[in-house]
């Protein structure tokens, strides 16, 4: 399996000990030698001193899930010796610092000693400079053990450090010394050696939640209001920096508002608000902020308020595991608040769809004029991926949806033949028209609730009204399914009769494993569902296949149970491929699952 | 089916203000609360000063949270837009739509359960927030639509109506809201329009938070005779006299003369100002400590401090904190919100 470009280095170090950054230049200088590469940042809920891992595939062939099998480990905590040593692959490699030398109890791999503590205490003087430069030094020496290209990291370290230029030169002194002591003391480099590529050319390397911030910016969200929680506050942070530069006057004016909320509850109030008020709002929130934003979310699904939610899903139930990723918050979300509720939920499988259906999630709010929730997770939103680059059509007006403007509440009786009210189904596809305050002295007024109205948003408790009502809003979800994306099906064998669906982070793992099934003689056709209310597209997949494999992230089969009841397909064709342990999915995982069922005796074997 | 409109036709002879509307044009549909509600008479009020005031009413935003008091928007101002949101959350929906567009007059109507118990939290940030709004909290110390179960700023010596005794403290929202930095903080009777029309036309003119505690009586379940939130006990127990207040807008004279010494201006931001007479001398009303021993005093004494008891005529609001631009952020255009094709070229080559 591992090779040329083709390896997973793993580096386990102390959190709050400045290896992130060194880790973070290790990837991109990969990723700058045109070598796709995937870090998955494995991190406790923790401030400083507690473990943590990176993890670094290498795959020139594009494979962007986690591998399990590490070739080469960093091991810069004793804390996690044991177990860091027991998951390194039978003649693979382990380096350490061996300033204080120990044995290690494994044959079958090569120990790499480096005494790094002790040549950073010979080089520096400051106990703060010893301690940072460490992890520059073992990027050195894997500089020399995997041949990296010394240029590509020094420009890697020049922009993480834009204009520091001492800083610059002492961490190149720090990657010198490593690179130096690697070259005179082992055999480099390694068979698993990387080299210049093309895979990676032309494409990005970024996060979901960044790229999901930019999203929300080209949108034209002006209302941001959030409440810090993991893995969502990166986003809300990457949408102000991004406001910031690309969205103040030259006087200094911002053309947006943000609210650091006192808790969700406000957060989706305020988003609300703005929605309410004709601005595009939003916010970002994980799995405990869906439970309480519930409440409003069943008000802006009946009153028909439009905003949107980025959903960055993490390990639950309660508090969970809030570094780890999960996809666990389908049916929270669909059916989010009490009372007959349906949510549209967008699922992003890249950084690159997340600025993608992040926009668009705020022209299907409006154009629908309800909450559109983003199904993201902690694995795309917080871990970097390379990607392909964001793309923007500025001949594409942004879909406001139906708004009426003090001349067109004039006209209106004119235009479309009878008065306006605000929950009248005008042009058939269930969605009204609506208004905004302020907007005409005379006309369009209208009290907006969350208890029942009839179609000219008076209150009722008449039930023949509130049914009707149901029944409309109910219909507006058929509008939905016709404008919201469509899955992406990909047919590798035409007369075959076994699927698999799948949607959102666990893509990289499932593409990786069809093509090694495919390789093994097992042709699986495959169905990427993007949106919630299911599309035409998703029945009739379902439909023309009789064994379909529901691959998720989470215990329940969540995606198949929304499967059986929305698009009635009946549950014994939908075979469940769960996964649940927190970390990203891997291609072994979806290869066992398939196997297990159709070729019970190899899997059994293996 | 307690939605009832009220016949448009009106004389017309009824005197119009400088906008050429009438009070009717103020109104809102038929108020289903009970007969005598101190609501109704806040709501009449709110008519009145916004009438007085020319103020054109789709230019006026109304939000409000679950309860009785929240129920109130829907009998005034029927040409502007309401929003009846949750319990509790009037404040949110307030700050998102005041930041969405920031010239409108939002009018924020709550009621102690919605204000001091649910929602107090979102009361406490929304002061702190600053937001340009006029809060008002209809308090009556029960929750009525629930059949009178005490509420957080039920006074500890006033029993129910059926002698069961209330043994916790109760919330005082005027205290809370000095404390929190509102720039403009009054207590009201709704039973005493002469005091609140002026405390609502100068808690509209106010740029910031305005804070309007209007004790309300609930007539069905807390207004027995050993309540303190009843008509005839804050009739014997107010202490309005001890700052009476006259608002005077831009375009007036200011007429009348009281003896120096007794009386202040104080200039608000649209250039309309607040005349205060019959100072108490222990009261400055820019002296939060002293309007927080005012009320304090008083309540010792059982009784109730009304009037403007703060107010920091100098406090930015919420856009000048957030640094957002003049005009409305729902009327950009996408033209200046979307940074386009060419920019992203640039954000893409940054992430290579």
């Amino acid at each position: 399996m591992s090779g040329i470009n083709d390896s997973v280095v793993k580096f386990a170090t102390v959190n709050g000990s400045g290896s992130a950054s060194a880790n973070t230049i290790f990837a991109k200088t990969l990723f700058r030698m045109g070598i796709p590469v995937s870090p998955k940042n494995i991190f406790p809920s923790n401030i400083q001193g507690l473990p943590t891992w990176y993890e670094v595939r290498v795959s020139e062939a594009g494979y962007a899930a986690r591998r399990d099998g590490i070739d080469l480990m960093v091991a810069m905590n004793p804390q996690t010796y044991k177990e860091d040593l027991g998951e390194i692959v039978k003649g693979g490699w382990l380096l350490y610092d061996s300033t204080l030398p120990r044995a290690w109890p494994r044959d079958d791999i090569t120990i790499l000693g480096v005494p790094i503590a002790e040549m950073c205490a010979a080089k520096w003087s400051d106990p703060r400079q010893r301690q940072l430069f460490k992890n520059m030094v073992y990027i050195g020496a894997l500089t020399a053990l995997l041949d990296m290209d010394v240029e590509v990291l020094k420009s890697t370290v020049a922009d993480q450090l834009k204009g520091k230029e001492k800083l610059i030169a002492a961490n190149m002194e720090a990657v010198a010394l490593g690179r130096d002591y690697a070259s005179a003391n082992f055999d480099c480099p390694l068979p698993i050696r990387v080299r210049a590529a093309q895979g990676a050319k032309g494409k990005i390397l970024v996060s979901g939640n960044d790229a999901a911030g930019l999203g929300a910016l080209y949108a034209g969200a002006t209302v941001c209001a959030w409440y810090p929680i993991t893995p969502s506050t990166s986003l809300a942070e990457a949408f102000e920096r991004y406001a910031r530069r690309l969205r103040t006057t030259k006087d200094g004016r911002r053309l947006f508002g943000i609210v650091q909320a006192e808790d969700e509850l406000a957060a989706i109030g305020v988003a609300i608000g703005g929605g309410w008020n004709g601005a595009r709002a939003f916010t970002a929130t994980s799995g405990p902020g869906i439970s309480l934003m519930s409440e409003f979310l069943g008000l802006a699904y009946f009153a028909e308020v439009p905003v949107v939610l980025f959903n960055i899903q993490r390990g639950g139930p309660s508090t969970g595991m809030p570094t780890r990723t999960q996809q666990s918050d389908i049916l929270s979300c669909a059916f989010a608040s009490h009372g007959d509720t349906k949510q549209v939920l967008l699922f992003p499988a890249n950084p690159t769809e997340c600025f993608s259906l992040g926009a668009a999630a705020f022209d299907l709010a409006e154009r629908l004029q309800t909450p559109v929730i983003v199904m993201s997770d902690l694995d795309i939103g917080m871990n970097e991926w390379v990607t392909d680059p964001f793309a923007w059509d500025d001949a594409k007006a942004h879909d406001r949806g139906k708004v009426l403007s003090a001349e067109q509440l004039d006209a209106f009786k004119e235009l479309k033949g009878r008065d306006w009210g605000r929950y009248q189904d005008i042009d058939g596809d269930a969605v009204p028209y609506r208004t905004l305050p302020g907007t005409h002295p005379t006309k369009g007024a209208f009290f907006t609730r969350g208890t029942s109205h009839d179609e000219n948003a008076r209150y009722t408790e008449d039930g023949v009204i509130h049914a009707r009502l149901l029944d409309r809003i109910r219909r507006k979800f058929d509008t939905a399914a016709g404008i919201v994306p469509k899955p992406e099906i990909a047919i590798r064998d035409k007369a075959g009769k076994t699927g698999v669906i799948y949607f959102g982070a666990t893509t990289p793992a499932v593409t990786e494993a069809l093509d090694g099934l495919e390789r093994e003689g097992v042709k699986l056709n495959a169905m990427r569902i993007k949106s919630f209310p299911f599309t035409r597209e998703v029945v009739s997949f379902c439909s023309m296949h009789e064994r379909i494999f529901v691959v998720e992230q989470n215990r329940d089969a969540q995606m198949r149970s929304l499967l059986m009841t929305e698009a009635d397909v009946p549950g014994v064709k939908l075979i469940p491929a769960l996964n649940y342990d927190g970390m990203p999915l891997t291609a072994a995982f979806v290869r066992g699952a398939v196997l297990k069922t159709l070729r019970p005796a190899k899997a059994a074997a293996e | 089916m307690s939605y009832i409109p009220k016949p448009s036709a009106h004389h017309p002879a009824l005197p119009k203000n400088m906008l050429g509307l009438t009070r009717r044009d103020y109104e809102g549909t038929m108020s289903t609360l009970c007969a005598g509600c101190g609501h109704d008479s806040i709501t009449a009020a709110l008519i009145e000063a916004c009438f007085e005031m020319d103020l054109p009413a789709h230019r006026i935003a109304k939000v409000s949270g679950i309860g009785c008091s929240s129920k109130a928007p829907t009998y005034f101002l029927s040409r502007s837009h309401g929003f009846n949101s949750v319990h509790g959350r009037m404040p949110s929906i307030t700050t998102g739509a005041n930041i969405a567009n920031r010239d409108l007059v939002y009018i924020g109507v709550s009621g102690d359960g919605d204000t001091a118990s649910i929602g107090l939290g979102q009361f406490c940030h929304a002061v702190r927030r600053r937001v340009n709004m006029t809060y008002i909290v209809m308090n009556n110390g029960c929750y009525g639509l629930t059949k009178g179960q005490f509420s957080a700023t039920n006074d500890k010596t006033s029993p129910s109506k059926k002698g069961e005794a209330n043994p916790f403290e109760a919330i005082d929202l005027a205290q809370m809201a000095i404390q929190l930095g509102a720039g403009f903080v009054a207590r009201s009777f709704s039973g005493d329009k002469t005091q609140l029309i002026p405390l609502l036309k100068a808690a509209i003119s106010y740029n910031g938070f305005a804070f309007l505690d209007v004790v309300s009586p609930c007539v069905t379940f807390n207004n027995h005779p050993t309540s303190t939130k009843s008509y005839d006990y804050v009739r014997a127990h107010n202490m309005a006299s001890e700052n009476k207040l006259d608002f005077v807008e831009e375009k007036e004279e200011i007429t009348v003369d009281y003896a120096e010494g007794t009386s202040a201006a104080i200039a608000l931001h649209d250039g309309s100002r607040l005349l205060l007479h019959k100072l108490d001398q222990q009261h400055d009303p820019r002296d939060a400590d002293a309007a927080l021993m005012t009320i304090r005093s008083n309540a010792a004494k059982g009784a109730v401090a009304t009037g403007l008891l703060f107010i920091d005529e100098t406090q930015q609001d919420m856009h000048d904190i957030l640094a957002t631009d003049a005009r409305p952020l729902n009327a950009l255009p996408m033209a200046e919100l979307c940074p386009g094709a060419k920019a992203l070229e640039g954000i893409n080559a940054r992430l290579r």
